[in-house]
């Protein structure tokens, strides 16, 4: 080997070792001691009855309590475009669950995605959000968490290709996209829209879905709120380029989150139904609070986005002579209860108010046209019949092109019998994956997941 | 004037295309099985078997039909011959007043055809659209599974594969 | 017993009773003055009131038929008549027939209600039927010459020792039942009974599995229409304008009724009359009045409302001295019958003659209404029973009987067919009445219970029709007939008090029922009445009681009880369940233990239950129950596990979820998104009915008995799971929720 080469074999091996050091720098992050676990009488009252309200805040038994499992105890299989991967247990189990971590261990998962043993943890848990938590409110989601039923459930192992079943590349997903300020309020706005800012980009994590991913399934900073995907439902913009058809007001917002429904924009479906049944049981501060802010995010409705337009009946007699099989359908399957005149949640939302026909994406209507929305056991609760067995799909496309002349002013779906095969596909997975209506605190008003 | 198939037979009937599938087979056909519970699809009464899937008849309108095969529950046995599912009903005792039963049958017998043997959570999962009010659940959780047993050891009729006689 | 059951009948035909060739009933009137005097035993069940042994058994060359005036509604107990008939008649079950409640054919037995058929009709079948076959045997003994003691009977005919037959269709004379029951029948000996106390299957539910016509609403008769009615939106509204004339130019309508704020159209097609119903209610226009009370403040709206107040029951030993003294109040809210087949009738109306077919549960009384409602002469009104969808109870089975005789009329000749929606049927059915109970108690030194108070508030629980009054079209009619004053329903079965008197033994003991009148909600009969709540009640607060008093609550009940068939029960479900009194549930889990005596005069029931409760959630799951229930002589053990399951099932949907809802001017549950009810997710994993059967003793009934104790059972259940009581019904998730985040 020549002396040059060996130069070059030198520099390239100094700065390998440089980058490998470097790289452990940002990579390696140490176990924290494992504890005993603590005992929950030794927990405040008041602290754990706020980190209960927090944990409904952040919306944690949606992913950590899947259909027919016990409370907290994770399994919750995530599809995600690089594999799935599964919720955790993060009841106080010492053997499967957090029973042994302390409270700064705990405050580092939040902060940094890192679990005790010092592993990085899959973004699929929102803690590029979570690092906006104060660390009073960690301490009280901790102390709620410790005094749960500890469950011993091993977390199942995630079924992810090469690379990203290497946690080494969540590192550099962290150097690229994880920013690790805590929540800074601004002082110009008031103490409730403050306080809004803090739970909606912290706990609440209301970006983690309606917000755009890039193709590292990090959120896209330029897209804030522009609408998102989850689950395979779309969830709608909440900026300026929100579809629905009467803006939303922070009024409109406040009982739409609280009760699951709001007559000029129908009830809230899909994955948004764990949501806002979580969000029933909180102190209603919060609430308001979060649909201040979020109105604020909205901003002025782009143009075109002012209600029914005078010439519905102009275009209910076109959709009618175009598409008379979609029009059959509507009169017989749909309209008995959205034109029933019974009023919301329980009739159907007036249909031009709907933003899933007037949405770009067709998805949320196709899921609910063949799923229909399910009765929440033994509570009032909408119900919808799901179409999936009845129609197929010509005749759900049909439907869907009928209700898009009908009741939107938008130009025709695009490529619309694909989303319908893929929805159908789709949905029956999402029904049985999906958190069962037993172990969703649904408020009497209001409803689940279809 | 459209055609519906019901039962293996084609029937002409003069009703709009508005038309719910469930007033066609009372008023048109002279059929009992189905039964008008809500028509709103809360509740499961209704609910036939179309192109092999249970579906809720008040909600489903006659153009959705063209070309679809429907069967009822007249269309799987009678008294004298009566289908597993028909069988198993009328050795568990499997009704108090009945009204709701036809419709969970129609479901049932959807379900054992796709699946020949179903667990007791499957069977519950597949009923919850199903309303009893004489607490008779329990029986026809017993009518199901016994059901599943008879179509297991039934010979391969008609009647047991739940295409129309 | 022979020769005086031919004089007595000698009697009553010399008695000017025409020679009836064809059974008929004649008025209860002449019954009446044909029945024997007060002072002379009169004879068990219905037969009381309807004595000829004719209004029940039939018979001629074509067989035997067995007339009943109750109505089946879904409680199987046509097969247990005749299981019963078949029995003592010695005949073959199946070449029976019984024929349920019709004005022209059978006995009026009032209405079909309270756990009572078994008593009121089996008994005046069993006795009955005895009483022919006794007949039938002296018969055949005086055309044979032989002994009546020498003949036997077997397979529908007697039997000579040298193997004669005579049948009983040979045997039988036009008039020879047509005889006064008597006060004493020779019944058969348990022991020997074959067909009763077997599990038979039940008759109607073969073509209920096979799309039979099984209902009235599966009746097609010759040229029928259909019919649908627009009801108000709301209790008092009035119609103020309706433009009727494009309704009745929409397809296939044959007419629109209105009368005063009845209004209702009538079309070829069915699905033609509800595109009119729904065109008709959008023409009519209503003006509403805010007349109902505050949902969510039930215990002062009830209690304040004036009251009628009854010391019902009451009973002081000073030398039992009080040591701790604990109190409650429970409540009950508005509940639903809640069928899953809205209420329906047919009518025809022909030369001067109304026929209606209804699910009614009592199609005398209903006859009465609807004929004066038409003021029409009763014998000019026939009211036909015909199976509908399960009622439990008072619901809109006769306002649609009457929505359809009114519609008839106007339409002579054409069978009227009126089926109701599911959101008329919820939004206008009599409720189960809102109830409140407080009750206050103490122990003694020894743990005992020394002085029990229990105040109950709650309407009548019948409004049902006997005058026009109590029907919905009566009501609405342009010249509308009053809304009857209500009435509390006489102890000792009692309606709101049903089941208030506590069937322990306390040495100090006061129950007071405080009738209300007025009745801010349509209400009346349903399953239980009364005793549902006054169950509950008294079943949560011995379980209040037995944990004051560190006492196990299976063993603190069997401390105040003597009655040793109750006694009995209490330990069956307990074992059956595994109860022991050092028990431990599982985390998340609870026991629940409760026992009544419906109406503290019929069947025996205790129930233990498991039950879990999600502590995130609130939400509460039965996990299993196990039951025992003492109905005396069972009939028929597998309907009677049935009923107990049933019973079971619907309680617990009435008491984890159930209640009405309104604002201050409209019924808001109106449909199954809006008054939820158990699904199958919830069914519990496994429910055990244990019979203690008591050959030769009377029939108790058990429709109803299984109501109260399921409640308690699950209330003290969810109670032991959680440390917390809830004692307002229904017991949700999120009130359980509150309790356990509180």
């Amino acid at each position: 080997m020549r002396a040059s080469t060996r130069i070059i074999a030198g520099i390239v091996a100094a700065v390998l070792i440089a980058a490998a050091v470097a790289a452990f720098a940002i990579v390696w992050r140490p176990a924290i001691a494992g504890i005993d676990p603590p005992d929950p009488q030794s927990f405040d009252a008041a602290l754990v009855k706020r980190g209960r309200d927090l944990a409904a805040i952040g919306n944690c038994s949606d992913c950590h309590t899947p259909r027919g499992a016990k409370n907290f105890a994770g399994g919750l299989p995530v599809p995600t475009p690089f594999g799935t991967i599964f919720s955790t247990n993060i009841t106080p189990d010492p053997e499967t669950g957090i029973g042994r971590w302390s409270e700064a261990a705990f405050r580092r998962a939040m902060r940094s995605g890192v679990n005790r043993e010092g592993q990085h943890l899959y973004p699929t848990f929102p803690y590029d959000h979570f690092t906006n938590v104060s660390d009073e409110d960690d301490r009280a989601l901790y102390a709620f968490l410790m005094t749960r039923q500890p469950v011993r459930a091993a977390p199942r192992e995630n079924q992810l290709s090469f690379p990203f079943n290497q946690r080494l590349a969540i590192a550099g997903w962290k150097l690229l996209f994880l920013r690790h300020d805590t929540y800074r309020p601004d002082p110009r706005q008031s103490a409730e829209w403050n306080r809004g800012a803090y739970l909606v980009e912290g706990l609440a994590h209301c970006g983690a879905c309606h917000t755009p991913r890039n193709a590292l399934g990090a959120e896209r900073v330029s897209a804030r709120f522009a609408g998102g995907d989850v689950d395979d439902w779309h969830a709608y913009a909440i900026n300026e380029q929100s579809r629905s058809p009467v803006p939303w007001t922070a009024d409109a917002l406040f009982t739409y989150l609280r009760e699951g429904w709001h007559p000029d924009h129908g009830t809230a479906r899909g994955p948004m139904a764990k949501v806002v049944s979580n969000l029933s049981s909180v102190p209603a501060s919060d609430v308001r609070a979060i649909a201040v802010y979020t109105a604020s995010v909205s901003g002025t409705p782009t143009s075109g986005r002012t209600g029914p337009s005078e010439d519905a009946l102009a275009r209910a007699k076109k959709a009618s002579q175009t598409n008379p099989v979609g029009a059959s359908i509507y009169t017989a399957a749909c309209a008995s209860c959205h034109e029933g005149g019974r009023p919301l949640p329980y009739g159907g939302v007036d249909l031009g108010l709907s933003t899933a026909i007037s949405s770009p994406d067709p998805r949320n209507l196709a899921n609910i046209v063949l799923s229909g929305i399910d009765a929440v056991e033994g509570e009032r609760s909408p119900i919808m019949p799901g179409f999936a067995a009845s129609m197929n799909d010509d005749q759900v496309s049909a439907l869907l092109n009928y209700l898009r002349a009908r009741f939107s002013d938008q130009s025709a779906w695009t490529d619309l019998k694909k989303t319908i095969a893929e929805a159908r596909r789709t949905q029956t997975v999402f029904l049985q994956t999906s958190p069962a209506p037993r172990n969703a605190p649904a408020d009497p008003q209001q409803r689940e997941k279809p | 004037m459209m055609t519906l198939k019901v039962n293996g037979r084609e029937h002409q009937v003069d009703a709009e295309a508005d038309t719910p599938l469930l007033y066609v087979l009372r008023d048109d056909l002279k059929l009992n099985a189905a039964k008008y519970g809500c028509g709103l699809g809360q509740c499961g009464s209704c609910t036939v078997i179309v192109d092999g899937k249970a579906v809720l008849s008040c909600v489903v309108p006659m153009v959705l039909l063209e070309g679809k095969q429907v069967t009822t529950l007249e269309g799987l046995g009678t008294i004298a011959e009566p289908a597993p599912i028909q069988r198993a009903f009328m050795e568990e005792q499997a009704a108090q007043c009945g009204y709701c039963i036809p419709g969970m049958m129609m479901r049932a017998q959807a379900l054992l055809q796709k699946n020949s043997k179903p667990t007791d959570e499957q069977i519950r999962a597949e009923l919850e659209p199903h309303l009893c009010r004489c607490g008779t659940h329990m029986r026809i959780l017993r009518a199901v599974h016994r059901a599943a047993r008879l179509m297991d050891t039934a010979d391969v009729s008609p009647a047991a594969n739940g295409s129309a006689r | 017993m022979n020769a005086a059951v031919i004089i007595d009948r000698r009697r009553v035909l010399a008695g000017g009773g025409a020679l009836i060739v064809s059974f008929s009933l004649g008025s209860a009137l002449a019954q009446q003055q044909d029945a024997p005097q007060a002072a002379a035993p009169s004879p068990p069940g219905s037969l009381k009131t309807s004595p000829y042994l004719d209004a029940w058994i039939r018979i001629d060359a074509d067989g035997v038929e067995v007339f009943t005036g109750k109505a089946e509604l879904g409680q199987g107990f046509k097969t247990a008549f005749q299981q019963i008939a078949a029995e003592e008649l010695d005949i073959a079950f199946e070449s029976l027939k019984v024929t349920t409640a019709d004005t022209r054919l059978t006995a009026n037995e009032g209405y079909t209600a309270g756990s009572n058929s078994m008593k009121d009709s089996g008994t005046a079948i069993q006795n009955a039927a005895a009483q022919v076959r006794a007949l039938l045997i002296a018969e055949a003994a005086r055309r044979l010459g032989l002994s009546a003691e020498s003949l036997r009977t077997a397979d529908g005919a007697v039997i000579a020792p040298d193997g004669k037959r005579l049948s009983y269709g040979e045997l039988v004379a036009v008039d020879m039942l047509h005889v006064q029951a008597q006060p004493d029948s020779k019944l058969k000996d348990p022991a020997t009974f074959k067909v009763i106390g077997r599990p038979v299957p039940r008759v109607d539910i073969p073509a209920k599995v096979t799309g039979g016509e099984a209902y009235v609403q599966d009746m097609r008769l010759p040229g029928m229409l259909h019919a649908r009615v627009v009801r108000p939106p709301s209790y008092g509204a009035e119609l103020t304008e309706c433009d009727t004339a494009a309704v009745g130019k929409l397809p296939g309508v044959v007419k629109v009724v209105r009368d005063g704020n009845f209004l209702a159209v009538v079309a070829e097609k069915e699905f033609q009359s509800i595109k009119a119903m729904n065109a008709l209610a959008a023409a009519a226009k209503w003006k509403e009045t805010a007349r109902l009370p505050k949902q969510d403040d039930l215990v002062n709206v009830l209690t304040s409302l004036p009251s009628q107040d009854t010391t019902i029951f009451e009973r002081s030993n000073a030398a039992v001295a009080a040591h701790r003294t604990i109190e409650a109040t429970y409540t009950r809210p508005y509940q639903a019958h809640g069928s899953i087949g809205p209420s329906c009738a047919v009518a025809q109306f022909v030369d001067g003659a109304m026929t209606v077919w209804t699910h009614t549960q009592g199609v005398y009384p209903d006859r009465q209404g609807i004929a004066e409602m038409l003021r029409m002469p009763p014998a000019n009104v026939r009211l036909i029973h015909v199976d509908g969808s399960g009622c439990y109870g008072h619901n809109g089975a006769d306002d649609a009987a009457a929505d359809a005789a009114l519609i008839a009329r106007a339409l002579p000749g054409r069978p009227v067919r009126v089926h109701w929606t599911r959101e008329q049927e919820h939004a206008w059915e009599p409720y189960g009445p809102a109830m409140v109970t407080k009750l206050k108690a103490s122990l003694d030194g020894n743990g005992k219970i020394a002085d029990w108070n229990f105040d109950v508030w709650s309407n009548t629980h019948s409004m049902r029709p006997g005058g026009a009054g109590s029907m919905l079209a009566a009501q609405h009619m342009a010249q509308p007939f009053a809304v009857p004053a209500p009435r509390p329903l006489p102890l000792p079965e009692g309606g709101g008090d049903r089941n208030a008197i506590p069937f322990y033994n306390f040495p100090n003991t006061r129950v007071v029922h405080h009738f209300i009148s007025a009745m801010p909600l349509r209400i009346s009969a349903m399953r239980a009445l009364g005793a549902y709540h006054n169950v509950f009640s008294i079943e949560s607060f011995i379980d209040e009681l037995a944990i004051l008093a560190g006492a196990d609550p299976v063993e603190f009940r069997l401390k105040h009880l003597d009655d040793q068939r109750g006694r009995d029960v209490i330990e069956k479900a307990a074992q059956a369940f595994g109860w022991k009194p050092d028990q431990k549930p599982p985390p998340d889990r609870g026991y629940g233990f409760a026992f009544a005596r419906y109406k503290n005069l019929a069947a025996y029931c205790a129930v233990a239950s498991e039950v879990e409760v999600n502590r995130e959630t609130g939400r509460p799951r039965l996990v299993r129950a196990a039951a025992a229930v003492d109905s005396g002589q069972v009939v028929n053990p597998d309907g009677l596990i049935n009923q107990i399951e049933g019973a079971i099932v619907q309680s617990m949907s009435w008491t984890l979820y159930e209640s009405v809802t309104f604002d201050d001017t409209r019924i808001t549950s109106i449909d199954w998104q809006t008054y939820p009810i158990l699904r199958f997710s919830s069914v519990p994993e496994s429910i055990e009915v244990h019979i203690i059967d008591r050959p030769g003793q009377p029939f108790l009934g058990s429709g109803e008995t299984g109501q109260g104790p399921a409640a308690a059972s699950i209330a003290n259940a969810v109670a032991n799971a959680t440390g917390k009581r809830l004692r307002n019904l229904p017991l949700t998730r999120k009130r359980i929720k509150e309790a356990i985040d509180a």
